[in-house]
């Protein structure tokens, strides 16, 4: 039953009596929708009242009145300068609790064009009282609309607009829900987080927390959790504000307390999350390893409502991403890895459940739980992220989390499921644990991983989705796994090649690393079937990607690439040109040593071929290049430009002598005896072994 | 919302003692009963195997066996075991040393179980290993449970007595459950098992490192919402019906006039009895306690002739209330002799409480005689003067005092009414100033905002939401609030009650009365005439030839022999209000003397000596403590108190 306020009961109270017997009477043939229309103003008002008792608490009659076309009209009234204030709230009224129905219901309302309608009308009517009725009933209706989830945020926030609806926000408690409700809903972009703290909105949230009013304070943690959501800067204010001289952190734990309503105790510790992740607030802080931590493992229990579990699992996997520490108290914390395989079976028993009423999740998790149907899903998604998080830095409870039964089986599955969220999960889930070397090596090749994992890196456009995949996919390709042989029977060389090109720069990083660990001490086979789908071409580009990641690791695969004297000559023989040029290009650009390092490292390791030395000796520039390195005060550098020199005249090899003559010549000697003078005692070493080679 | 009225109940169950600040184990849990189940403290040094050592007033743990093998283990138990009515039972045990291999159990175990084992082999025995972290539930084989513990870690062990479950903690971390299904009276047990193992128990006689209170209050919540949700059978409103005669029988008996009035016109209910009857009663509860039994007696006599003559022991209770009133000087008898400027101030009192009279205030004087905290802090300063005149004599001179004329009692009683006024507030209205402290959890006064003690960190309900606020469509938000401080002070609410509201109004007469309390010094006996003494000593042989008398036709009563006996005491000190037998000149002693006469008049009326509401109340606490009895654990978030108090 949809209730219909005080408000405008007070307001038109002597009203009913006059309108009641009219109603009765023309109850089906709806004859005051024509009176909407009309030009006389108490008719119209009577219409509209009568429309208002016709539409509260019937979701059918809503559904009509929206077909009929009649929002169109009442839009009309209220933007209407002439027309009484009274008139404009009885419309507002109607308006609000047609936003109140269903959400293509309100959905409509916004299609319509009811948002700039009412932000209008709060603009004109910002210079009287906020406690004015019609004030009120406009953030009434606004509250509703946002509420239903369906009306996008502005792209921005006017200023100014913005500034009247925080001032609405500090009194009266109606007006504080409804603003709350607001500013929770659109508040969406890093960009209107922080308008909305330009405007004041960190000081009016920490003045609603310390409502009296459970009403109030459960949007106003909602409002700041949207506000401080990935961003430091608005964080780092919140966290420092402080209301009746308590900090907001203190605040939240206070409405975080066990004796608090379960909503509030979740998005409190929502709130609470947010601001650690944004860096507020450390791991080690009480308030997140004790409270926080506790009060979300609670809310996971099996004796709390489906959508306040899954709510909870989600945060909880969110805060316990990164820090080992809160994963390893996470670990321990209330039988959780048990728990949360509760999740994984939970499958039937909300099967006949019915749409749950009143469920004031956070915004972000808006609608989310309308249908039971998705709740296995929901249940399962949630799980698999919090597996996912325990299990990324820890080895021990990577093993614990493996060994929860039927995990693997799960994980497996979830990779061909419909819903690209559990997937997601499935695949994050299986990152995590492929960082476990043990794993790699025992379950995942039981489970055979590697074939629903290529499936979902071939067939899934969903670009998250294969970052995660191809990171799992590196792990995977390491030279222990012995899923390395599989997966590049699945035809993996040529879609990562092929990832290298997509625009995503985690994307490319991640297809040149996973190639990388593939090159490692690979067959032949293997290298050239590299070289051949990636192209010099593509190296290129690589090399020039401005991302300095993606430079290191294709400069990486180069070097597992040029390895083995075997290989060495072999490619040099046919790609020597381009590989020349590609170093050429790197020590010669304007990048950090490390980088540079990595060049030479290619180009001792080129040294150490027998033919391919020759692409060296042969040009007189890469030689001088390599003397200046050798003598630059970075003593990396020097190292492995010394490397280089000592394998371009390794004594037994064939032409030695005539290399060290040609090099000999150019001073290179002399530098090396030179060099013996360093402190530095790995370049000492390398410069001996170099010397001794000299005849 | 009614008035709580727990004074006027004479049997009151000993559940609720006073919280003392002192004894933090015992502020732990509030609704157990030490004298019939004290709570566990510390080990105890007999209840243990011999490989145990105990020290640091048995609380720190020591291993002093081989520590071969499993057979060396040694556990000990606690002095007691968990009382039901703990709800809530926690302690944390520190490991000092893990000693040689860490095999340290921590855990519960019923009475007799074998010592020289670790908790959780055995039957009726449940552990928490720190070597292997797994539990053991009357098994010699563990299950994983949590992680291992050793050196620096706190353990903690709690029990929760209503889903009789047991959970741990480690540094301050939930462990969850690890025992389901306990039995009974477990004991607190922990167990060693190699050499160089210490560990120091906490029982809660310092702060434990896990919040246990915030478990506690999510506890109090749940049982809260049971009842507040349990279903009455209220077919065709006899339920509310029957609330409505309860609350308009209370009124009644305890003559709320015109309240009962006002809500039987409300709840369309009639009276049992006439509403002269009830004003009648109302009289002479007003006299009695204003302390004037004289004129009480008169009343009674008058209004209901053979009362009194019927019922000897009565009319004796009343007469040696009224012998009392006479030292005090407050009975009629001597008060028109006494009328001086140096009336004793705490003593002197209003004919009536204010909230007899439905709010149309006649006569009150705030502070003075029906106020509890009033009286509590006049004692606190002056027992440590003296009770005799020797006595203080003494302590003059020893103080210093070199005069050779002795301090005169006078004197030292105006520095006694000095003191108390140093003591109490900083307050223009000195007297006034303890009443405004009294929490009031009758509804009749909600208009002193001052008087209840909300928590300030409560969601409270938005009382307005009803006619300002349209869009408020959720259920409403219940309160959230402890009014602990409600089991001290309810015995006197109906007097608290009046006086805040008197307060706010605050008329000529009250400002009155006040500024001749405030001019005045001292007390003396009967107002410190010498015809009044005289009539009080005459009175006094009348009384006790009366208990002769009575003595003679009904046989030895030994409650009649002691009233009297205290009564007299009075006489033997110079400053009877701070001597040990002080306590009768009290107010708040009229109170029951009045409740006796006002169920005698009810009874002869053939109507019930006590209503049915504070029956009701007095049922549940009975209720309660047997639950506490019975080992019900919810009895422990279910004082009738606090609940009352939460829905203000």
């Amino acid at each position: 039953v949809e209730p219909h306020g005080p408000v405008c009961k007070l307001l038109h109270l002597h009203l009913i009596m006059e309108v009641l017997p009219t109603y009765m009477d023309v109850e089906h043939s709806r004859a005051y929708i024509d009176q909407l229309y009309s030009n006389d103003s108490h008719k119209c008002f009577q219409a509209v009242s009568e429309l208002k008792f016709a539409v509260i608490g019937s979701v059918r009659e809503k559904g009509t009145i929206i077909e009929q076309g009649v929002v169109v009209r009442l839009l009309q009234i209220l933007r209407s300068s002439e027309l009484d204030i009274l008139l404009k709230t009885e419309v507002v009224t109607v308006l609000n609790s047609l936003a109140k129905g269903l959400p293509e219901h309100a959905s409509s309302l916004v299609q319509a064009g009811l948002l700039p309608a009412l932000w209008e009308q709060i603009e004109t009517c910002a210079g009287g009282s906020g406690t004015s009725a019609y004030t009120q009933m406009i953030l009434c209706c606004l509250r509703s609309v946002y509420r239903q989830g369906c009306a996008p945020p502005p792209p921005s926030w006017d200023h100014k607009l913005l500034t009247t609806l925080i001032q609405h926000g500090y009194h009266p408690p109606s007006n504080q829900e409804c603003v709350a409700n607001i500013l929770a809903h659109a508040c969406k972009t890093c960009e209107q987080q922080q308008q909305l703290v330009d405007a004041g909105g960190a000081d009016l949230v920490a003045c609603m927390l310390c409502s009296p009013v459970s009403r109030v304070q459960l949007p106003a943690l909602h409002c700041l959790a949207a506000m401080c959501y990935k961003n430091e800067r608005v964080s780092s204010i919140l966290a420092t504000k402080s209301y009746g001289g308590k900090a907001v952190p203190d605040l939240l734990v206070g409405l975080m307390a066990r004796d608090r309503p379960r909503d509030m105790q979740l998005a409190a510790a929502t709130s609470l999350t947010f601001l650690h992740r944004a860096g507020a607030l450390s791991a080690d802080d009480p308030k997140i390893i004790f409270k926080t931590l506790q009060c979300l493992v609670r809310m996971c229990r099996r004796d709390r409502e489906v959508w306040e579990r899954v709510e909870a699992a989600n945060t909880l996997a969110y805060l316990t991403e990164v820090s080992t520490e809160l994963q390893r108290t996470a670990a321990m914390t209330d039988h959780l890895i048990h728990t949360m395989n509760d999740y994984l079976k939970d499958t039937t028993s909300s099967a006949g459940a019915s749409a749950p009423q009143g469920i004031c999740g956070s915004p972000i998790s808006c609608r989310q739980y309308d249908n039971p149907s998705t709740w296995p899903e929901l249940m399962l998604e949630a799980a698999l992220k919090v597996y996912a998080s325990l299990g990324a830095n820890d080895e021990d409870i990577r093993q614990r989390v493996i060994k929860t039964d039927g995990l693997m089986n799960t994980i497996v599955t979830s990779l061909s499921a419909a819903c690209p969220a559990v997937q997601l999960a499935a695949v994050r889930c299986l990152h995590s644990l492929s960082r476990s070397v043990h794993t790699l090596r025992t379950t995942f090749q039981d489970h055979m991983v590697w074939r629903p994992l290529m499936t979902v890196l071939k067939t899934s456009s969903s670009e998250e989705l294969v970052t995660v995949a191809s990171s799992t996919l590196c792990n995977l390709l390491l030279e222990f796994s012995p899923s390395k042989e599989h997966i590049l029977d699945q035809g993996a060389v040529e879609f990562l090649c092929g990832l290298t090109r997509r625009p995503h720069p985690g994307l490319r990083l991640n297809a040149v690393w996973a190639l990388m660990n593939m090159a490692f001490q690979a067959e032949h086979r293997v290298k050239v079937s590299i070289l051949h789908h990636l192209g010099t071409d593509q190296i290129f580009r690589l090399l020039s990607d401005t991302d300095v990641h993606i430079l290191m690791k294709t400069l990486g695969l180069l070097r597992n690439l040029l390895s083995t004297k075997g290989h060495i000559d072999q490619i040099m023989q046919c790609h020597g040109k381009e590989i020349m040029q590609a170093i050429i290009l790197i020590l010669e650009g304007e990048h950090s040593a490390e980088v540079k390092e990595q060049a030479l490292c290619i180009l001792a390791n080129i040294a150490d071929g027998d033919m391919a030395k020759n692409a060296i000796m042969s040009n007189e520039d890469v030689l001088k290049k390599l003397m200046n390195y050798m003598v630059i005060p970075n003593v990396k550098l020097q190292i492995a430009a010394t490397f280089c020199i000592s394998n371009l005249i390794w004594n037994v090899e064939e032409g030695a002598a005539e290399r060290q003559n040609k090099l000999r010549d150019m001073g290179v000697y002399k530098l090396l005896q030179n060099l013996m003078t360093t402190t530095d005692t790995a370049l000492f070493d390398k410069v001996k072994t170099a010397l001794q080679q000299f005849h | 919302k009614m008035a709580t009225s727990s004074g006027r109940c004479s049997v009151e169950p000993p559940l609720f003692g006073p919280h003392t600040g002192h004894d933090p184990i015992k502020a732990l849990y509030p609704m157990v009963n030490e004298e019939e189940t004290p709570l566990p403290r510390c080990w105890s040094s007999k209840d243990k195997y011999s490989f145990i050592g105990l020290t640091q007033n048995n609380l720190r743990v020591h291993y002093k066996g081989h520590g071969k093998n499993h057979k060396d283990a040694a556990s000990v138990r606690a002095t007691n075991p968990i009382p039901a009515a703990c709800g809530l039972y926690y302690y944390e045990v520190k490991i000092v040393s893990k000693g040689r291999d860490g095999y340290m159990g921590i855990g519960l175990s019923s009475q007799g179980v074998n010592m020289n084992r670790l908790p959780g082999w055995d039957k009726n025995s449940f552990g928490y290993h720190g070597d292997d972290g797994h539990s053991f539930c009357s098994s010699g084989s563990g299950h994983p449970y949590g992680p291992t513990f050793t050196t620096g870690d706190v353990i903690g062990c709690g029990i929760n007595l209503i889903d009789n479950v047991c959970f741990y903690t480690k540094n301050g971390h939930y462990l969850g459950v690890a025992f389901t299904d306990l039995p009974p009276q477990l004991y607190p047990t922990v167990g060693l098992q190699t050499p160089g193992e210490v560990v120091d128990a906490n029982f809660g006689q310092a702060p434990f490192v896990f919040d246990i209170g915030e478990m506690m209050r999510e506890s109090q919540c749940r049982v809260r919402t049971t009842i507040q949700n349990f279903p009455v059978p209220d077919t065709y409103g006899q339920w509310q019906t029957m609330l409505h005669r309860m609350v308009s029988t209370y009124l009644v008996h305890h003559g709320y006039c015109a309240t009962a009035e006002a809500f039987a016109r409300s709840t369309s209910q009639d009276f049992d009895e006439e509403l002269t009857s009830i004003k009648n009663r109302q009289k002479i509860q007003k006299l009695v306690l204003g302390g004037r039994l004289g004129e009480a007696i008169e009343t009674v006599q008058q209004l209901y002739p053979g009362l009194l003559e019927n019922n000897h022991n009565l009319l004796f209770m009343l007469k040696v209330r009224q012998f009392i009133e006479m030292v005090n000087g407050t009975d009629t008898e001597v008060r028109g002799v006494s009328r001086s400027p140096s009336r004793p101030p705490t003593h002197e009192s209003s004919p009536s409480p204010p909230c007899w009279s439905n709010g149309r205030t006649t006569d009150p004087v705030p502070g003075t005689s029906s106020t509890p905290p009033s009286s509590s802090t006049t004692s606190t300063p002056v027992i440590q003067q003296h009770t005799s005149v020797i006595q203080s004599t003494k302590n003059v001179i020893s103080s210093g005092q070199t005069s050779a004329s002795p301090v005169t009692t006078e004197e030292l009683n105006q520095r006694n009414a000095q003191d108390l006024r140093a003591s109490s507030p900083p307050s223009a209205t000195n007297g006034t100033t303890p009443v405004i402290h009294l929490p009031v959890p009758s509804g009749s006064s909600s208009s002193s905002s001052s008087s209840s003690s909300t928590s300030s960190n409560s969601s409270s309900n938005m009382h307005d939401s009803d006619t300002e606020m349209e869009c408020m469509e959720a259920n409403s938000h219940h309160l959230q609030e402890t009014n602990n401080s409600l089991g001290d002070t309810s015995h006197s609410n109906g007097f608290s009650n009046g006086f805040s509201k008197d307060i706010d109004i605050q008329d000529d007469e009250n400002e009155e009365a006040m500024e001749v309390e405030n001019s005045v010094g001292s007390r003396k006996m009967c107002g410190g005439n010498p015809d009044a003494i005289g009539r009080m000593l005459a009175f006094g042989k009348e009384v006790q030839h009366m208990s002769q008398v009575l003595r003679r036709e009904l046989g030895k009563n030994d409650h009649n022999k002691k009233i009297l006996q205290d009564a007299f005491s009075l006489l033997a000190y110079n400053d009877p209000w701070n001597s040990p037998v002080g306590w009768q000149l009290d107010p708040l002693q009229r109170e029951p003397v009045c409740q006796s006469l006002n169920s005698a008049i009810l009874e002869s009326h053939h109507l019930p000596r006590r209503p049915p509401l504070e029956i009701c109340v007095a049922h549940t606490k009975q209720l309660i403590s047997l639950m506490s009895r019975s080992g019900i654990g919810s009895c422990a978030f279910a004082s009738v108190d606090s609940l009352l108090g939460s829905q203000q």
